[in-house]
């Protein structure tokens, strides 16, 4: 047989979608933008943390900082999460049948989602409140936020995996498994400038974070000053801006044919734009004094903007991706949906055998058939008595067997319960116990 | 039918989201919903006992922070994974029936999620500010009234989303005309709602005093005083968490009283039903003692005593859930969707046509004698394995054995014969959808498994075979 790769049609959803497309690609954006945003802090902050720890165990200063940056990482975990809920919602209606067919073909990896990141959170939270209860035991702190970071830092495959493998139907019926969507084309370019986006906003938010007058450097640090710390942000932005821009390309060069068009294209030079001006501003603030840091605005317009048009590329990509194949999809519902119509007006007629030899007993004996025929059999135990037994009860009872039917108890302990037939109609049960008990005098 | 189907063949896949969706349960309604108003009215406790001249009772306070730092990591760690969670299993196992439910319920999830943040926002706020408030009077003031905000947010949680449950099991009206405000004002929304939230407060109110156990445990007065309140609390809302609970039963729609009689009554279920009775009046009435003792002669109560009557409560709420999940068998969405993901409206066109045929998932929609066995393994992953496995938890071929004998082989003609009227038996089983050819192989399928042990895997690991009918190349022709 010849190997031929072909791509499904799965039918939609045949329920409207319940607001505009248009008004649900908007939320899906700006609610994945504020999710995104939170998700930066906790990643970026909790790299930095690590980072800044090891340094602490020779500076003490720099576990002080640390320290600092911890305490916002458990805040922002927590609105990472609770914002992720709105654009997992928008996702989950625009692209129902792809995204779910991506989760289900990367299950188990899917899932593990869930434990793995609620192992990662009590760690943050064990890191955070053992700050002093470990102070002596330093490595063995930094090993815990450290296993944070590990699992932090493997969430985001998955889920770029799952909205990278959505994007193809085509590639469905290949993937066995997470590790072979992983591999697919361009999740780890997108991948690498996710990561460099964290350290990028973590940078920007640091220096937004020293930048409070009211927030006492001269309380927490003995050498370290204002300056040094705003520095240290910028520093730190400078690099997640490098970062980004150098993957930036890469996922510009393997982004796979499919999706492409100038409007893709477009927006990404454009992305690509704002992060090389955030950069040199950021350049600009490393190397100028204090007094004359005065970009701070434009990094943070500049890199919100970034943020907006690589957010808009990524849903138009998907857009071109999917667009034909959902047409497919749409006319095969609709077409589903007429023969479901068609055959409902003109069902199958599902008639009761009727054995006419049996003569008066012919309704009843399919009655039974129907209904009973795979628990009793005429003279043998199948899974409840054989008739013969039951004619032997209700001989002269007729109306005991009916109501037995419609209501039965349970007598006898070898057996399983009885089901009750509170469907069948009184007709029914007439003609049924009247075949029931002519088996002995056949 | 439409989706690349996840299967667990050894745990089952309801196994993975009654783990997730219990463990949410018992974390939201205790830890959130319940403990929440307990905490802040303790909190208040503790200024209005203290003397004049002081803001609060420092000592009380502290403790009482204490048991709120634990809720407050807990919540934000396991509690709201697992409510992401129930998302994440239930797009695995049932994505028709969520992707439904979602279409139907977008704005009430929309609202909900606005809600979330609130609270979650709030839930900072009130413990990471709790320290920095006891500075002053006016400002513990206004910390007790973010906890009021709080509780009152995560009540609204609970109350948005027990609308969604409620929905599924009895749609009412929305089966006639598809609209949320009808899905939202279905029948068995508000006594489920007035179930939950007296059981939530005393869930509450129990896991606080097996807090104070741990918290001061040094400190016989604050462990006093803790119980003697706590066991208050828990006095307030026993009698009308157990109100709620008949209230809830007896309005149950009528279809649903007798489809859970029968499925109850059935096979060995009667016997677990026997014990969800005697499980939720033990549990009740063993807290109830508990709250009892504890106004009283609070010094005497020691730990275990709160400990018991916790996993009673433990067992209580997942036992409700469920029955909860039982009796809307054989539906998924009541009326509309049945357990197997089917839709109600479609079974005439698999009647007619075969469920394979329509399938975008099978290796084959003609079935000759050679793959009878690979279409019958078709057919169970279509309309069996939501709820049957092949070889693990409640395994078709378990549920056979348990009929016909175990041991013994299986007779091909009777497995077929039995399950196109098992509904009419067994009401908490959807109809067979599919067509003759497909229920023989499916029984053939049923049999080999006897003697091959084999277990299925799911698309997670086995990927998906396109079904050449419903390809895009077959289509456009």
């Amino acid at each position: 047989m010849l190997f031929k790769v072909s791509t499904p049609i799965p039918k939609d959803i045949p329920l409207e979608l319940p607001l505009p497309e248009w008004l649900l690609v908007t939320l899906l954006i700006v609610s994945f933008l504020a999710h995104i945003i939170f998700i930066n802090l906790m990643l970026g902050g909790s790299i930095i943390t690590l980072w800044a720890q090891i340094k602490g165990l020779k500076n003490k200063e720099y576990d002080t900082f640390a320290h600092e940056v911890a305490k916002t990482i458990t805040v922002n975990k927590s609105m990472a999460v609770v914002l992720g809920v709105a654009p997992l919602l928008c996702i989950n209606t625009l692209y129902t049948i792809y995204f779910y067919s991506a989760n289900a073909l990367t299950g188990f990896a899917w899932i593990l989602i869930i434990p793995l990141v609620t192992v990662a959170f009590l760690l943050t939270y064990l890191h955070k409140y053992t700050w002093d209860a470990l102070a002596e035991s330093r490595r063995v702190h930094i090993g815990i936020i450290a296993t944070a970071v590990g699992i932090f830092l493997f969430i985001p495959l998955i889920f770029l995996t799952n909205v990278n493998l959505l994007m193809f139907p085509e590639k469905w019926g290949t993937v066995s498994g997470f590790l072979d969507a992983l591999v697919l084309p361009n999740v780890f370019p997108r991948y690498f400038e996710f990561l460099g986006a964290c350290i990028t906003i973590t940078g920007v938010f640091l220096v937004g974070y020293h930048k409070r007058l009211r927030y006492r450097v001269e309380k927490l640090y003995t050498e370290l000053t204002r300056n040094d710390l705003m520095k240290l942000g910028y520093n730190i932005a400078f690099i997640g801006l490098g970062l980004q821009i150098l993957f930036g390309v890469v996922v510009v060069l393997t982004l796979p044919s499919k999706g492409y068009g100038f409007d893709v294209l477009i927006s990404v030079i454009s992305a690509g734009v704002m992060l090389v001006i955030s950069a040199i501003y950021t350049w600009k603030s490393m190397v100028a004094a204090p007094e004359n840091r005065i970009y701070y605005g434009k990094i943070v317009t500049f890199v919100l903007f970034y943020l907006v048009i690589y957010g808009g590329s990524r849903q138009m990509y998907r857009h071109n991706a999917l667009s034909p194949h959902q047409k497919l999809v749409a006319a095969k519902t609709k077409e589903f949906q007429k023969q479901s119509e068609d055959a409902r007006l003109h069902p199958v007629i599902e008639t009761v055998e009727a054995d006419t030899t049996l003569g008066e007993f012919a309704v009843g004996a399919g009655l039974f058939k129907k209904n009973c025929s795979s628990c009793h059999q005429e003279k043998e135990k199948l899974v409840g008595p054989p008739m013969t037994e039951m004619v032997s009860i209700y001989k002269e009872n007729r109306d005991g067997l009916k109501a037995w039917i419609k209501a039965p108890g349970k007598k006898r302990p070898d057996y399983p319960q009885m089901p009750s037939f509170g469907s069948l109609s009184e007709g029914d049960l007439d003609e049924l116990s009247k075949y029931i008990l002519s088996i002995n005098s056949k | 039918m439409d989706f690349p189907l996840f299967h667990l063949d050894w745990l089952n896949n309801r196994f993975l989201i009654a783990v997730i969706a219990i463990l949410h349960v018992l974390i939201n309604h205790g830890l959130a919903v319940g403990f929440i108003p307990y905490i802040t009215w303790l909190e208040y406790k503790g200024v209005k006992n203290s003397p004049s001249n002081q803001i609060t009772d420092f000592e009380w306070d502290n403790f009482i922070y204490k048991k709120m730092k634990v809720a407050f990591i807990i919540t934000t760690t396991i509690g709201a994974m697992t409510g992401v969670g129930i998302w994440f299993s239930a797009a695995l196992i049932s994505p028709s029936s969520i992707a439904s439910l979602i279409r139907v319920f977008f704005w009430a999830w929309f609202i909900e999620w606005i809600v979330f943040v609130t609270e979650v926002v709030l839930i900072l706020i009130y413990f990471l500010t709790w320290k920095n408030a006891n500075k002053s009077l006016h400002s513990k003031m206004r910390h007790i009234r973010f906890g009021w905000f709080l509780a009152v947010f995560s009540w609204i949680t609970m109350a948005l989303i027990v609308a969604i449950l409620g929905f599924m099991m009895d749609p009412g009206n929305w089966n006639n005309d598809h609209s949320l405000i009808n899905g939202v004002f279905n029948p068995i929304y508000l006594p489920q709602l007035l179930f939950r939230t007296p059981t939530a407060m005393l869930v509450g109110g129990v896991y606080g005093m097996t807090l104070a156990f741990f918290f001061a445990r040094k400190n016989k007065e604050l462990l006093k005083r803790s119980v003697k309140l706590s066991s208050k609390w828990i006095l307030v809302w026993a009698p009308l968490s157990l109100f709620a609970a008949f209230n809830y039963w007896n309005v149950l729609p009528e279809a649903m009283v007798e489809n859970m009689s029968t499925a109850v009554g059935t096979m060995d279920f009667q016997e677990y039903y026997d014990i969800l009775k005697i499980v939720i009046i033990v549990a009740i009435s063993s807290v109830l003692i508990l709250a009892m003792f504890g106004v009283f002669t609070p010094s005497k109560i020691k730990m275990w005593m709160v400990v018991i009557p916790c996993f009673f409560v433990f067992g209580f709420l997942g036992m409700f859930e469920r029955v909860r999940e039982f009796i809307r068998k054989p539906y998924v969405i009541g009326g509309y969707m049945y357990s197997n993901l089917l839709r109600v409206e479609d079974y005439p066109l698999y009647k007619k046509d075969g469920v394979l045929k329509h399938a975008t998932y099978a290796s084959t929609t003609e079935i000759t004698e050679e793959n009878k066995i690979e279409a019958g393994r078709d057919v169970f992953m279509l309309t069996c394995s939501r709820c049957h496995t092949a070889k693990g938890v409640n395994s078709i071929t378990y549920v056979f054995e348990r009929m016909y004998g175990f041991g013994k082989p299986l007779d091909v003609a009777s497995v077929a014969g039995y399950i196109p009227n098992m509904h009419m038996g067994r009401t908490y089983m959807p109809p067979f959808p599919g067509n003759e050819k497909e229920l023989d192989a499916l029984a053939h399928f049923i049999k080999s498994l006897q003697t091959s042990g084999e277990s299925v895997e799911g698309a997670q690991t086995k990927g998906v075979k396109i079904n050449p009918v419903n390809s895009v190349e077959q289509f456009k022709k």
